[in-house]
C-alpha cells in the first residue's frame, strides 16, 4: 500500500519558510588561521565575477596581505562607529546593508558579539536579519564556536570560548569546510601568519597541539556531514521520499537550577542530533522550586533559553517530586530516552529517599535513561541556598510544642496512680503528632525529643533522673522519635500537594480574573488600560502599551502611569512590532533595553502581519522582567488581550456596517421627502404664472400672485432647512459665539415667523433680568424659527404659542409651548432624530419635518440641552431648550453701564 | 424731486440685475448695471451714480475688495448684498464703509426702503439732522433730549451715547463695532456684553413692549438699527 501523503508537514514548513529568504553558506575552520576569511573573500569574488551584487559587510583580515589584496576587489559597506564606555568600536552597519540591498553580503566571524547597545547582542542575529531581507550571506566562523560542541572543545583544549552560534544556525546553512591538514596550521602559525587575539595567546601552544587540531579538524568535517545529513532528511521527509528514518525517538532532558544543567543540554542536543529526534528540555517545579533565590531562577532560565536556542521545545511542569513529574510528562510526550544530571546530595539524603535516578529507573518502562556526571568546571552551588530560610518554623512553635508537652506531663502526673507507664507514653503522642503535622519535621522531632526526656525524667523509674533502668522504656521512646519523623512525613507531602493545587488554582484565578477584566472594558483605551493593569498585577511588574502608528510605535497605555519612553526602548518596541518577536531585556535583541516588549497577535485572519501591538514589561529595580517560568502564562494573557482586541474590533466593525446601513437608509428616505417637498411649492408656481400668463385671466391676478407668493416662501424656508441641515451633517458647525440677548433672540425669531405664526397668539413671557447666554445667535435663532414653525404648523391657529424663559438653579430654561396635539407618547425622545421625523414626512402637515432634526444639530453643536415632553392644562408640546451654567454670563459691573 | 437718482447694479446674475432694474425703475431711479468687478469700475468712474447695489460674490474679484475702492471713486451710497449665512461677510463689508446690506433673497419691498434710507443719509451726512423721530419717540441730537410721547426720558450717558450713535444714521445698520468705537472711545478692548444691556435697559425705557421691540431692532450677529415710522 502506498500511504497517499507521508510527507512531514514540520519539514515542509521549514522549507516553505526558506523561500524568500535569503541563503546562507558557512565557512567552517577546525581553527584560527585555516584561511576561511580568505576562502570567504574568493567564493565572493567568483560570485562578483558571475554578476552577482556582492559586498562586504565586515571583514577582519588582521593585517594579512592576501586577504587585504583580495578585499581591494569588493565593495565595503563603512562601518558603523559605537562609542563605549570611552573606547570607539566599529561594528557592521546593518541598517546601511538592508538600505544598499546587495544580492550577497560577506559577513566575517558569525560568533562575534556585537558591542553593548547594538540592536542584536550577537553577529548571527544581524545575520538573521539579513536572511529574512532576502539577502544571502557567507560568513566564518571555528568549530569550536558551535553551540552543542563548545563543551567537548573546551575539555580536551582547556580553552574555553565565550562566543557561541547555535546550532540551528548551521543547520539551515550550506557548510563548506575550509580545511588543511595540522601539520601544514602548524608551520603557519610558526610563520607568524596565524592571528591569535592576546588573551589567548596563553593556552596557545596547547590549543594548536597536532592531536587537539587532528579533533578539531574531525569535528568540524563531521558537523559539515550531520549538516548535508540534517539537510537531505529534510528534503526526503518534504518530498515523502521512501525512506526509513528513525521514527518515535523523542529525547527528554530534566533540567534543574544549577549551572551544570548547560552540560545536560548540550548533552542532549547532541543525542538528539545523532537519533534526529525531537527533544524537550523539561523543568520539574516542586515544593522546593519555591525556594529559588534570584540566582538560581536565572541560572534555569539560562539554561531554559539555552535549550530554546538549541532547538528544544522547553516546559515547565509542577508536580509534587521529580521523579513523578519526570514520569507523567515522559509518559505524556512519549520520550524514549530521558537525560538526567547525578545529583550531588548526601549520602544521607540518598539513603532516606533513594536517588532520584533509581526510582526514575524503577518507575519507567522501556525508557533508555542517561545519566550523566555533574560538570566538574561548573562552579559549585551558590552560598545563597546554605542562607535559605529552612523548614526551622517560627519560634512559637516550638512554644506549642513545649506547652502541649508540659500539659500532657501535667495530666501523666495527676493519672499515674490510676494507669500503666505505658499508656502514659501513649498520651505524649498527641503532642508529637500535632507538632509533626502543623509545623513540620523539625517541630515533630523536637517534640518527640522532649516528650521522650519529659517521660523518662518524670514517669520512668527512677524518676528525677534522666537515666533508664528498664530496656524496654527505650522502645518508647523511639517509638516516640518515629511518629514523629512519620507524621511530618505525611504531613509535609499532603501540605506540598495543597500548595501546588493552590498555585494552579491561583493561575487559573488569574486568568478568569483577567478574562474578566477585559470582557468588562467598554471602550479600547479602557481594555488597553485594563491589559496594563492586570499584567502589572499579575507579575509585579511595569506596564506598557504601544500600538502601531505612522510615526512609530505609540505609547497608549501604562500602569503605574508612564509617559514617554527612552530611545532605546521605542528601539525595542519597534523591532518587536515589525518583526513578530520579543525583544528588549531577558530576549535576544535589543537587550539593553529595560522593558521586555512581547508582540501582541490577532487572532483575525488578516492581510500582511498580525500584531496589534506590543505590551511592555519591566521591573521596578530594572532586573529582569521575566521568569522563564512566567512566560507561559504570559502567553496566555497575552492570547486573550489579542482576543478581546479582536472582539472590539469586531464589533466596531458591525457597528460600523449598522451606521452605514442607517445613513442609507436616511438618504433615501430624505432623498423622497426632499423630491416631494421641492416638486410640491414648484408645480403650484409654475402652474400659477402660466395662468397669470393666459388671456383673459381665470381668476384674479392677486389671487395668483399671493399663491406664488406663499409657495416660493415655502420653497425658501425648505431650502434654508435644507441647507443648515447639509451644515449638520457635515459635522464641525463653525461657531461664532458671542454675548447674547434673549430677548433679542426671540423678538428676532418672533419677527420672521410672523407669517408662520399669523393665525396664533404669541405670548412672549421671559424674566425681565434673564441673563445674557454666550451662543452663536445665528444658529440660536435657526432653533427658534424652527421650534416656532413648528408650533404654528402643528397647533390650530387661533391657539397660543408661549416663549418663556425662566431662570432655574444651574441653567436657564427656554421653551416653545403650543396647544397643539402634542408628541405621540414614547417618542419624545425620538423625536429630534432625523430619520424617524423624515420617514413620517409625507403624512406630516406639511414640510419635511427637518426643523426638528436642525433644532438638535444646532443645540448639540452649542452644548445646549434640548427636550421635547407633554403638558397639560391646556393640553400640548413643550420644547424646552436648556443653557448650562457654562454658558450663562455673570451680571456685569453697573460703572461700565453709566 | 430734481433729478432722478442713478443706482448701479452690480451682480453676475443676469435675473437679479433684471428684478432689481424692474424694481427700481418702477421706484423712478435710473439704473445701470455691471456683471463684474472690472465693469462696475468702469461705470463708477463715468456714471458717478448715486447708489450702489453690490452683490459680495462676483466671478472675478472679491466683493469685499471692492468696497473701500467704490468709496474711494464717488460719494455713492454702498448697499451690499450676500448669501444668508456670510454674516462676518456683512460686518466686514460695512465696517469697510458699505451704509448697509441686503441679504438674499430678499423682497423689492425691502430694497427699496434701503435705498431710500441710504439715500436720505447720504444727503444728511454728518449731522445733517438735528432731530429724529422713531414710533412716539423723538431724539434731539443738538439738545440731547429723549421723549417719548412729549414726555422726557432719563438715559445714563451711555445710554445716550449708544441711541445718539442709532440715530445719527435713521434706518441704517450700525455694527457692534461702530457703536462701541463711539460709547467707549478709549478702549481698545470691547466687550459685546456691555452693549447688550444697555440695549436692553434703553429698550425698557423707550419700548412699548420691551419683549417685542419695534424702535430699536437687532440685526442678527452684526449690529441694530433705529427702526423708524414703523410706529
Amino acid at each position: 500500500m502506498n500511504e497517499p501523503d507521508r510527507r512531514d508537514p514540520e519539514a515542509f514548513l521549514r522549507a516553505a519558510a526558506q523561500e524568500g529568504r535569503g541563503r546562507l553558506k558557512i565557512f567552517l575552520g577546525a581553527a584560527p588561521g585555516v584561511g576561511k576569511t580568505y576562502e570567504m573573500l574568493t567564493g565572493g569574488m567568483q560570485r562578483r565575477k558571475a554578476g552577482i551584487d556582492v559586498v562586504v559587510g565586515v571583514v577582519e583580515t588582521h593585517g594579512r596581505r592576501e586577504t587585504e589584496a583580495l578585499l581591494h576587489g569588493h565593495e565595503v559597506v563603512p562601518r558603523r562607529t559605537v562609542e563605549h564606555q570611552g573606547h570607539v568600536l566599529s561594528e557592521m552597519d546593518i541598517d546601511a546593508i538592508l538600505a544598499r540591498r546587495p544580492q550577497l553580503v560577506l559577513v566575517d566571524e558569525l560568533a562575534h558579539t556585537n558591542a553593548p547597545g547594538s540592536r542584536h547582542p550577537k553577529r548571527y542575529q544581524d545575520i538573521e536579519e539579513l536572511l529574512d531581507a532576502g539577502i544571502d550571506v557567507f560568513s566564518t566562523v571555528n568549530i569550536q564556536h558551535v553551540e552543542s560542541l563548545n563543551d567537548v572543545v573546551a575539555s580536551f583544549t582547556r580553552v574555553r570560548v565565550r562566543e557561541t552560534v547555535p546550532d540551528s544556525v548551521l543547520e539551515n546553512a550550506e557548510i563548506e569546510v575550509v580545511d588543511i591538514p595540522p601539520d601544514e596550521l602548524i608551520e603557519r602559525l610558526k610563520e607568524g601568519k596565524v592571528y591569535i587575539p592576546a588573551e589567548a595567546s596563553r593556552a596557545l601552544n596547547h590549543f594548536f597541539s597536532k592531536s587537539n587540531l587532528t579533533a578539531l579538524r574531525e569535528m568540524a568535517l563531521r558537523r559539515a556531514a550531520q549538516a548535508v545529513d540534517a539537510q537531505m532528511l529534510d528534503y526526503v521527509r518534504a518530498h515523502a521520499l521512501a525512506g526509513s528514518f528513525a521514527a518515535g525517538e523523542r529525547v527528554l532532558v530534566a533540567i534543574s537550577e544549577l549551572p551544570s544543567a548547560q552540560g545536560l543540554v548540550r548533552a542532549a542536543k547532541r543525542l538528539a542530533d545523532a537519533l534526529k529526534a525531537p527533544w524537550t528540555a523539561v523543568h520539574i517545579e516542586t515544593q522546593r522550586s519555591l525556594h529559588f533565590s534570584a540566582e538560581e531562577r536565572a541560572q534555569l532560565a539560562d539554561t531554559m533559553a539555552l535549550a530554546s536556542r538549541l532547538g528544544a521545545v522547553t516546559a515547565t511542569i509542577p508536580a509534587p517530586t521529580v521523579v513523578e513529574g519526570l514520569r507523567l510528562y515522559a509518559t505524556d510526550a512519549r520520550a524514549t530516552q530521558i537525560v538526567i544530571g547525578k545529583a550531588s546530595r548526601s549520602w544521607w539524603f540518598e539513603l532516606r529517599h533513594g536517588s532520584v535516578v533509581d526510582r526514575l529507573v524503577r518507575g519507567m518502562g522501556d525508557v533508555a535513561i542517561h545519566v550523566l556526571p555533574n560538570d566538574e568546571t561548573a562552579p559549585p552551588r551558590p552560598a545563597t541556598a546554605a542562607l535559605r530560610a529552612g523548614p526551622w518554623g517560627k519560634p512559637t512553635d516550638y512554644v506549642w510544642s513545649t506547652l502541649m508537652i508540659a500539659l500532657m506531663t501535667a495530666i501523666g502526673r495527676l493519672a499515674v496512680q490510676s494507669i500503666a507507664l505505658g499508656n502514659i507514653a501513649l498520651l505524649y503522642l498527641v503532642p508529637v503528632m500535632f507538632a509533626a503535622a502543623s509545623f513540620g519535621l523539625r517541630a515533630g522531632l523536637f517534640s518527640g525529643l522532649l516528650s521522650s526526656l519529659a517521660y523518662n525524667f518524670f514517669f520512668l523509674p527512677p524518676t528525677g533522673t534522666l537515666t533508664v533502668s528498664n530496656p524496654e522504656n527505650v522502645i518508647s521512646i523511639l517509638v516516640l522519635l518515629g511518629v514523629a519523623i512519620v507524621t511530618s512525613q505525611f504531613a509535609a507531602r499532603v501540605r506540598a500537594q495543597a500548595d501546588m493545587a493552590h498555585r494552579s488554582a491561583r493561575q487559573n484565578a488569574a486568568l478568569a480574573g483577567f478574562s474578566r477584566q477585559l470582557n468588562a472594558a467598554a471602550t479600547q483605551e479602557e481594555l488597553m488600560q485594563a491589559i496594563c493593569g492586570e499584567v502589572s498585577r499579575l507579575f509585579d511588574v511595569r506596564t506598557v502599551l504601544l500600538l502601531p502608528s505612522s510615526d512609530g510605535p505609540q505609547l497608549r497605555a501604562a500602569v503605574p502611569p508612564e509617559d514617554r519612553l527612552e530611545h532605546i526602548e521605542r528601539a525595542a518596541a519597534q523591532w518587536a512590532m515589525d518583526n513578530d518577536q520579543p525583544a528588549g531585556r531577558g530576549s535576544s535583541t535589543l537587550t539593553a533595553s529595560d522593558w521586555l516588549f512581547h508582540p501582541l497577535r490577532t487572532t483575525r485572519g488578516r492581510p500582511g502581519r498580525g500584531v496589534l501591538g506590543v505590551l511592555g514589561l519591566a521591573r521596578e529595580d530594572a532586573g529582569e522582567p521575566l521568569r522563564s517560568d512566567q512566560l507561559p502564562l504570559l502567553m496566555s494573557l497575552l492570547d486573550q488581550a489579542a482576543i478581546a482586541f479582536d472582539r472590539m474590533a469586531l464589533e466596531e466593525e458591525m457597528l460600523d456596517a449598522r451606521q452605514v446601513r442607517e445613513r442609507d437608509r436616511l438618504r433615501s428616505a430624505l432623498l423622497s421627502s426632499v423630491s416631494h417637498d421641492l416638486r410640491t411649492p414648484l408645480t403650484t408656481i409654475i402652474s400659477a404664472v402660466h395662468e397669470l400668463k393666459r388671456q383673459p385671466l381665470p381668476v384674479p391676478a392677486s389671487e395668483l400672485a399671493d399663491t406664488v407668493e406663499a409657495e416660493a416662501d415655502r420653497l425658501k424656508r425648505f431650502v434654508a432647512n435644507l441647507l443648515d441641515m447639509a451644515r449638520v451633517e457635515a459635522g464641525a458647525l463653525p461657531l461664532k459665539t458671542e454675548p447674547t440677548d434673549l430677548f433679542d433672540a426671540v423678538a428676532g425669531a418672533v419677527h420672521d415667523t410672523r407669517q408662520s405664526l399669523a393665525g396664533h397668539e404669541v405670548r412672549v413671557d421671559i424674566v425681565p433680568d434673564i441673563p445674557l447666554v454666550r451662543v452663536d445667535p445665528t444658529l440660536l435663532h435657526h432653533i427658534l424659527i424652527n421650534l416656532l414653525d413648528n408650533a404654528g404648523r402643528y397647533a390650530d391657529p387661533g391657539t397660543a404659542v408661549t416663549i418663556r424663559g425662566e431662570r432655574l438653579p444651574d441653567a436657564i430654561a427656554l421653551s416653545v409651548i403650543d396647544q397643539g396635539p402634542g408628541i405621540p407618547p414614547g417618542s419624545e425622545a425620538r423625536i429630534f432624530d432625523t430619520f424617524t421625523r423624515v420617514e413620517g414626512s409625507d403624512r406630516a402637515k406639511h414640510g419635511t419635518g427637518l426643523g426638528l432634526a436642525i433644532v438638535k444639530g444646532f443645540a448639540d453643536a452649542m452644548g445646549l440641552g434640548i427636550a421635547a415632553t407633554n403638558h397639560d392644562d391646556p393640553a400640548g408640546a413643550r420644547f424646552t431648550l436648556s443653557f448650562p451654567q457654562a454658558l450663562i454670563l455673570s451680571p456685569l459691573p453697573e460703572e461700565g453701564l453709566i | 424731486m430734481t433729478t432722478r437718482h442713478k443706482a448701479l447694479i452690480i451682480d453676475d446674475e443676469p435675473q437679479i440685475r433684471r428684478l432689481i432694474h424692474a424694481a427700481l425703475t418702477r421706484a423712478d431711479y435710473a439704473t445701470m448695471e455691471a456683471a463684474d468687478a472690472r465693469a462696475a469700475l468702469d461705470m463708477m468712474g463715468q456714471e458717478r451714480p448715486d447708489v450702489v447695489l453690490l452683490d459680495l460674490g462676483l466671478p472675478d474679484r472679491d466683493g469685499l475688495e471692492l468696497v473701500p475702492l467704490i468709496k474711494r471713486q464717488c460719494d455713492a451710497s454702498l448697499i451690499v448684498i450676500s448669501a444668508r449665512e456670510a454674516t462676518e461677510q456683512k460686518v466686514a463689508a460695512l465696517d469697510l464703509g458699505a451704509d448697509d446690506y441686503l441679504t438674499k433673497p430678499f423682497d423689492t419691498e425691502e430694497l427699496l426702503a434701503r435705498v431710500r434710507v441710504a439715500l436720505r443719509n447720504r444727503m444728511t451726512r454728518d449731522g445733517g439732522a438735528t432731530a429724529v423721530r422713531a414710533g412716539d419717540v423723538t431724539i434731539d441730537l443738538m439738545a440731547r433730549i429723549v421723549t417719548k410721547n412729549g414726555q422726557e426720558i432719563h438715559l445714563t450717558p451711555k445710554e445716550y451715547a449708544v441711541l445718539a450713535r442709532l440715530a445719527r444714521y435713521p434706518g441704517r445698520v450700525i455694527t457692534h463695532q461702530q457703536i462701541m468705537a463711539h460709547v467707549w472711545p478709549h478702549e481698545h478692548e470691547h466687550h459685546v456684553e456691555y452693549l447688550r444691556v444697555l440695549i436692553r435697559t434703553l429698550r425698557q425705557k423707550l419700548e412699548d413692549d420691551p419683549q417685542r421691540p419695534r424702535i430699536i431692532g437687532n440685526e442678527l450677529g452684526i449690529g441694530y438699527r433705529l427702526r423708524e415710522g414703523e410706529a
